[in-house]
């Protein structure tokens, strides 16, 4: 009887935990997600690597009462992962509930413990959110438009998720490769000032490379700064700097989903995966509060009509008919102080004095913002020859959409 | 570190005395009286000395040596207590107190496995067994609280966790516990001491010491176990020949259902003839080695009869019932048909099936 109550109240302690993992679940999965739910992702091949697939057996066992299987399962994980704290709690939980009824998930930690535990429950909860709803293979991220050649992967970060998303560059579609747990900002998302602990949300790349040697544990494996701030950010007047990929101390499999200082922390053993495929100078890292997927016809599609764009702004520079030239550009227009009036009238003259102009774009790569700011970086080499004057030179431009058309809201050097 | 808790304190006058004089002379029994007394009062030194003596004269005693290993654990030298309990639980397998005090020492030495290991053990041979499962809680404790330390990197040392570990004081303390491994399944083996144990159930106190004065030797079968089985009494006596066979029936399907709840593979096997026609036609080999990975599975089993029918022909039985079938994993009733036969004089299951 005792045995059987004592069974009756760890469920419903886990149910508790398992109820508010599934509310948030339903509540933001995107709309095509769900449709897709019932459908095998075949990206679930790829993250059986984690701890995600036995956690998930460890709370089915435990929510139909297989406390024997649960325990069972919970020691694999542990045997598999022996710095897993999240794993610990729950054998804590499981060994408690055969001494005495739970009312809640990890009250044996004490009173104290009690931010430890919220951490962790909050952990196990974004674990296997992120498990049960990958994203299907035939959706991508909004955000990675269009890779270069060279940019053999892109990283796309989900922090309400608390996962990273490795893409492969599959001439020039995006293929999942894999997904991995990180850690935010103590505060979340949206860095703005030196100090606040948060993550920056925006388009990024991987600057270097920090051996292990060079950092102290608590770094981990390795770490790989991004170029935070960025020119919009500093543009925006967002300051601060140091923001990393990288690992944990080495008795930390895992840290709670929101603990860092504002960098992404990845488990050791995904940072060195993940290491594998960063390329420095070269890897985008675009860090999202919530990724937009796009089915491939709706990608392929916003990724056609920019560049269609793109092209028409070369060829009307080519044709040196200036009106042509400036319906492509914003009247919010900015580069380096100079505002749209003054970029038009400055290549008005230029134009004047030569009799042909040729601009080749070469290698575009093309990304869009993931954050409340709607543009598009794109980025190309430009090849620019006429009467007068040839050179080359790496491009950027953002791309904004103002009254339903593309246009340029800034240029310059990259 | 751990406190040892005295239970069953009590016991040590009254049962301990009955059990002790129903298995050997007074004269040891007096000696084994001393002696817990010395200990009672503290006196390992002295207690020691005279279990040493005692055990000279009857080095395999189970009750001196019991009270050997409680002297060392109370003089601090738990290897050497581990020691003794150790051999008890190898000679006596079905005793779970020596398992018990097994477990208290390696708590001590925070070796939680190993004491759950052991308790598990005290229970596998007696479900009902209530200090074993008091302790068994507080290892579970123990562990979870280290389980928390490693998931919360917090010192809980000096937490509620420590509760008090039960190191069971006499060979006696089970007394009380459902007589469900002293039925017809021991009747077959050499009486042991804890069966005495039961005595005080079926008679009072002071007329057990009669029969045994008058035969000094344990050797006799121990008049606890001869009550006629209960399958056996209610039947409407048909045939001499059909009632021996459905006696003996019975008598093997409590072993099989006894060797199955202790999870004793070897035993539980030696129920199925050697043609035994398995469930699913696979190899007999490749059937025993599954039920043996399934009845090793951690946790205790139990399982039970009840609305037995058996029809016999000739050497060959039809044999139904209901089965409850309890693990930690699963509980089950279902209707379920033997069809048993004799195999070299003994009743043998040939195949099995749920249904009726």
């Amino acid at each position: 009887m005792s045995r059987l109550l004592r069974s009756l109240t760890i469920i419903a302690a886990c149910s508790l935990l398992l109820a508010a993992g599934a509310a948030e679940a339903a509540g933001k999965a995107p709309r095509h997600l769900k449709k897709n739910a019932g459908e095998p992702a075949v990206a679930a091949i790829y993250t059986d690597s984690g701890p995600e697939p036995l956690l998930a057996k460890v709370f089915d066992a435990i929510e139909s009462n297989r406390l024997e299987v649960a325990m069972q399962q919970t020691e694999m994980l542990i045997k598999a992962y022996p710095n897993f704290r999240l794993a610990h709690l729950v054998m804590g939980d499981l060994l408690l509930a055969r001494s005495r009824p739970l009312m809640a998930f990890g009250e044996g930690g004490g009173p104290a413990a009690g931010e430890k535990v919220a951490d962790l429950r909050d952990e196990a909860i974004v674990r296997l959110k992120g498990y049960r709803t990958k994203p299907p293979a035939d959706y991508v991220p909004r955000y990675l438009l269009q890779m270069r050649a060279e940019q053999k992967y892109a990283v796309v970060v989900d922090t309400q998720k608390s996962r990273l998303y490795l893409y492969q560059n599959d001439h020039g579609t995006p293929r999942f490769v894999a997904d991995y747990y990180i850690t935010q900002g103590k505060l979340g998302a949206d860095k703005a000032r030196e100090g606040d602990r948060r993550t920056p949300i925006g388009v990024y790349h991987v600057t270097s490379s920090l051996p292990r040697q060079k950092l102290g544990d608590f770094y981990g494996s390795g770490a790989f700064p991004i170029n935070y701030p960025n020119d919009w950010d500093k543009r925006h007047g967002r300051n601060g700097h140091g923001i990393w990929l990288h690992g944990t101390p080495s008795d930390t499999f895992s840290r709670p989903p929101k603990a860092s200082d504002g960098c992404v922390v990845l488990a050791n053993q995904d940072l060195d995966t993940l290491s594998k495929s960063l390329q420095i100078g070269l890897t985008p890292v675009i860090i999202s509060n919530s990724i937009e997927w796009l089915s491939l016809d709706d990608w392929q599609s916003e990724r056609t009509s920019l560049l269609k764009n793109v092209e028409e702004w070369r060829q009307d520079w080519e044709s040196r008919n200036i009106d042509q030239y400036a319906r492509h550009y914003s009247h919010k227009f900015n580069s380096d102080g100079q505002g749209y009036q003054g970029w038009i009238e400055q290549k008005r003259k230029v134009n004047a004095a030569k009799s042909w102009v040729k601009v080749g774009t070469g290698n575009i790569s093309m990304f869009r913002n993931p954050g409340n700011e709607e543009y598009v970086v794109v980025t190309f080499e430009q090849d620019y020859r006429s009467s007068n004057l040839s050179n080359q030179m790496k491009k950027r431009q953002y791309w904004i959409k103002e009254g339903g058309n593309w246009k340029i809201v800034s240029e310059g050097a990259a | 570190m751990t406190k040892i808790r005295l239970t069953a304190s009590r016991l040590l006058t009254s049962a301990v005395s009955v059990a002790l004089l129903a298995l050997a002379p007074v004269v040891h029994a007096d000696a084994l009286q001393d002696i817990s007394k010395q200990i009672k009062q503290g006196q390992y030194p002295q207690a020691l000395e005279q279990v040493d003596k005692y055990l000279a004269g009857k080095p395999k005693d189970a009750q001196g040596r019991f009270l050997k290993g409680i002297v060392l654990t109370e003089m601090n030298k738990p290897n050497e207590a581990i020691a003794v309990f150790s051999k008890l639980t190898e000679d006596y397998p079905e005793l779970p107190e020596p398992y018990n005090n097994l477990a208290v020492i390696y708590a001590q030495q925070k070796q939680y496995d190993k004491a759950k290991q052991a308790l598990e053990m005290a229970i596998r041979t007696h479900p009902s067994y209530a200090t074993a499962h008091e302790n068994l809680g507080d290892i579970y404790a123990r562990l979870a609280s280290q389980a928390y330390d490693r998931a919360l990197q917090i010192d809980s040392s000096n937490s509620s966790a420590q509760n008090k570990l039960a190191l069971i004081r006499d060979l006696m303390s089970t007394a009380g516990r459902p007589g469900k491994i002293t039925k017809p399944i021991t009747d077959a083996r050499p009486v042991e001491p804890v069966k005495l144990a039961e005595a005080p159930k079926s008679a009072p106190a002071t007329a057990v010491a009669v029969p045994v004065a008058a035969a000094p030797v344990a050797a006799a079968p121990a008049p606890v176990v001869a009550p006629a089985k209960p399958a056996e009494a209610p039947r409407p006596a048909p045939a001499k020949a059909a009632g021996d066979a459905n006696a003996e029936i019975t008598n093997a399907l409590d072993l099989w259902v006894a060797a199955w709840s202790r999870k004793d593979v070897k035993a539980y096997l030696a129920a199925y003839a050697r043609d035994f026609k398995t469930p699913a036609g696979e190899s007999r080999s490749a059937w025993d080695a599954e039920r043996q990975k399934r009845i090793s599975k951690p946790g205790a089993i139990q399982v039970s009869y009840e609305n037995l029918r058996i029809s016999v022909d000739g050497d060959k039985a039809t044999v139904k019932f209901r089965q409850h079938y309890k693990s930690a994993s699963l509980k089950t009733s279902s209707n379920k048909v033997l069809l048993m036969g004799k195999r070299d004089g003994k009743w043998q299951i040939l195949q099995e099936r749920i249904g009726s």
